[in-house]
């Protein structure tokens, strides 16, 4: 990733937050930021925000905030084009960042899925796969989760704002849930918990709501292991799953196969275990 | 801007590209010829994304996580519809409290939407602001009431969900978790200073003026017999039809049009609407005491004929969803177990539930061993598109003196005052193709 700082002298950064194929989820967490809507407001020129407000500016921007994925033929000129009027680009959410969970497609015959869905589905135009904006641009900062946190959402907006390099931690969510007292659901429940190999972002909240979690954060990058950069060992974690919990490679294969199934470390386990 | 007198073809063509402050993509498309509207085009070209196929083959205990990614504003209401369209299946009878809490969860998803759409997308209209942070500039105190209040609604759903958008605790059965009695009881003080906030909030809204043209509209809600419709309830309209959920198919049929990505449904052949205007209509009988009593003050009268109207119905409803959270809260004793057991097997069941935007209705059939075999899900703003349309007819005769800018930002208002949710329409319905005409 290039350095990409916006200068604090400079007038205020002229921001634009777009959608391609996605929930609106992750927009919806930037105006949830109640608390500090309104100082960002302020601190920020929200330039292009359709969802929020009809004065739609046209680029350069100074920073653009990418939700969805990119699943249509037209999604790809828009993609280059955003680019080209973006210094910084950052993805928001599982969609943009790792196709989504509309990226189930990928293992399929997109005609079927149109012929399941549309009576007539020779209207709908639409690519066989949903990929992630990096396969297609240069992304300058990711950020995970389905949806997104919207505090780490503020804290590199924050950074930027004050021309520090924005640290987005990628560590496995495990840690956190540790740190927080919680029981571990995997060991005293025997929930197949994704946890292990799960990026930190939510706050564990999946097993302080007594559940396990199911990876909405994408692969961690980093463990109390390894260092930052190695992908998480599903290998093992989907061994236990398999020996321990008694899960069948049907229920492994779902397991890894979700809202993030599309981003290599996850497929591989789920193809893995798909040829078993 | 075209003026129709020096057009050859006397045609005249008003584009809205891309509309603002709508979750969702969408596009207006409406052509006039001799001065007669001669069609109008909801051009939906939100990206399809195939939730009904994809479920095909997944577990049902990860149907509760999937389908809330459909709308990331109304992702309870698509648990809620999911959970209760399968529970029936696998006979699971759900406790009182449970209940109780599903209708807290809902509470604050009505909370949250209709306060986003209240403060940050409509009222900016009658106000002439592009945004809800450009009214803020003008009336700081106001746009910081309208979040505040939004966010008791998120703090409600964080609460017994874990985070407001795709909240992670609702199953088959119950919830993963409960919440303690001291944890709700927490969330009074604030629930007691939103409804104070919604009551001003029904006050401000009231004033506006609402000058599109009435409509006579056929309206359709959930309708059950004791208490304002949110998880469950037969189908009414105002027309005097009585449906039970298993009949919906049998009376709403969807059709896919050309220029859009959502079907349309209609409602034995003809437009219909659904949502707050259509709920507030049909069961305003139902309303808390507390809630009646503010909305007498007003002295508006029932049934609401005008689509603009839709902000002061919300207005309501949100007033009405905090005194039922402080209900649920005063009245809540911890159940023994947060969820009851579930036995899975086959069969097929539907469910419809009152999302913010209306009647969402489910339909999945399930294999022995507890996979998805088949989909169908028919979300609130399909079922409003084709109302939409037939609105817009009734409106441009009026307006097609104006110009083409005036024309379209006038259209979109009134699309704007339905609360559309687009990503929610897209990808959806009819699962065989025995239907095509």
């Amino acid at each position: 990733m290039v350095e990409t700082h916006i200068s604090p002298r400079r007038k205020r950064p002229r921001v634009a937050v777009v959608k391609f194929a996605s929930c609106d989820g992750c927009q919806l967490s930037i105006l949830n930021l109640e608390d500090d809507l309104l100082a960002l407001g302020s601190a920020i020129d929200i330039a292009y925000f359709p969802e929020a407000s009809s004065d739609m500016q046209a680029g350069p921007y100074d920073i653009t905030f990418v939700e969805g994925s990119i699943t249509c033929p037209e999604d790809l000129p828009r993609i280059l084009e955003l680019r080209q009027q973006t210094t910084t680009l950052i993805t928001i959410g599982a969609c943009a960042t790792s196709g989504g969970i509309q990226a189930l497609r990928n293992w399929s015959e997109i005609e079927a899925f149109k012929r399941v869905v549309y009576p007539n589905p020779e209207y709908i135009q639409s690519l066989s796969t949903s990929t992630p904006i990096s396969e297609h641009v240069m992304v300058d900062y990711e950020l995970w989760g389905c949806p997104i946190d919207k505090q780490q959402l503020l804290r590199v907006l924050t950074d930027l704002l004050q021309g520090v390099k924005p640290h987005i931690p990628t560590h496995s969510v495990c840690l956190d849930c540790k740190r927080q007292g919680h029981v571990c659901v995997l060991v005293a429940k025997g929930l197949p918990c994704l946890g292990p190999v799960t990026r930190t972002g939510c706050g564990a909240i999946c097993p302080s709501m007594g559940r396990d979690c199911y990876g909405c954060f994408g692969p961690a990058e980093h463990d109390s292991v390894h260092p930052p950069g190695v992908p998480p060992n599903t290998a093992s974690l989907a061994q236990q799953f398999h020996q321990n919990l008694q899960l069948i490679p049907v229920e492994m294969v779902r397991r890894f196969r979700g809202i993030n199934g599309s981003v290599q470390s996850f497929s591989k386990e789920s193809d893995a275990w798909e040829s078993k | 801007m075209t003026d129709p007198s020096t057009n050859p073809n006397n045609t005249r063509t008003i584009k809205i590209d891309m509309m603002a402050r709508v979750e969702g993509e969408g596009a207006l498309n409406v052509t006039v010829k001799n001065g007669q509207v001669q069609d109008v085009q909801l051009r939906i070209f939100e990206p399809p994304r195939f939730f009904e196929a994809f479920l095909q083959g997944r577990h049902v205990n990860e149907v509760p996580d999937i389908v809330a990614r459909i709308c990331g504003i109304c992702p309870v209401a698509y648990q809620m519809s999911a959970v209760h369209a399968l529970e029936p299946i696998f006979g699971v009878e759900i406790p009182p409290t449970i209940r109780d809490l599903r209708r807290l969860l809902y509470c604050g998803e009505w909370i949250e939407s209709h306060v986003l759409h209240i403060y940050m997308l409509q009222a900016p209209d009658f106000l002439g602001f592009a945004s809800g942070l450009d009214m803020a500039r003008v009336h700081p105190d106001l746009v910081k009431q309208g979040l505040r209040l939004k966010k008791a609604g998120n703090q409600l759903i964080t609460l017994l969900g874990g985070r407001s958008v795709h909240p992670v605790s609702v199953k088959i059965g119950g919830f993963s978790q409960v919440p303690t009695k001291d944890q709700l009881h927490g969330l009074k003080d604030e629930l007691l200073w939103a409804r104070d906030a919604a009551v001003k909030t029904l006050e401000w809204v009231s004033g506006f003026e609402f000058k599109d043209p009435e409509q006579n509209y056929t309206f359709l809600a959930l309708r059950g017999p004791s208490e304002y419709p949110m998880n469950s309830g037969p189908l009414v309209t105002n027309e005097g039809h009585h449906l039970n959920t298993s009949e919906f198919e049998d009376h709403f049929h969807e059709e896919q049009v050309p220029y859009s990505t959502a079907l349309h449904c209609t409602f034995q052949g003809k437009s219909y609407l659904t949502g707050p205007l259509a709920r507030l209509s049909l069961n305003h009988d139902q309303l808390s005491p507390f809630t009646k009593e503010i909305f007498t003050e007003t002295g508006f009268s029932l049934p609401f004929k005008r689509a603009s109207m839709g902000i002061v119905a919300r207005s309501v409803e949100v007033i009405y969803a905090i005194d039922e959270a402080l209900r649920v809260i005063e009245e809540y004793e911890p159940p023994e177990f947060p969820s009851v057991p579930v036995a899975i097997k086959s069969g097929t069941g539907m469910a419809a539930t009152e999302a913010p935007r209306g009647v969402l209705y489910h339909r999945y059939q399930v294999a022995e061993d507890g996979t998805i075999q088949l989909a169908k899900i028919v979300p609130p703003t399909s079922q409003n598109q084709r109302r939409i349309e037939d609105d817009l007819r009734n409106l441009l005769p009026d307006l097609l003196h104006l110009s083409d800018e005036e024309t379209a930002i006038k259209c979109e208002r009134h699309i704007r005052s339905y609360d559309p949710c687009i990503s929610c329409a897209t990808h959806f319905l009819k699962f065989t193709r025995k239907e095509i005409s």
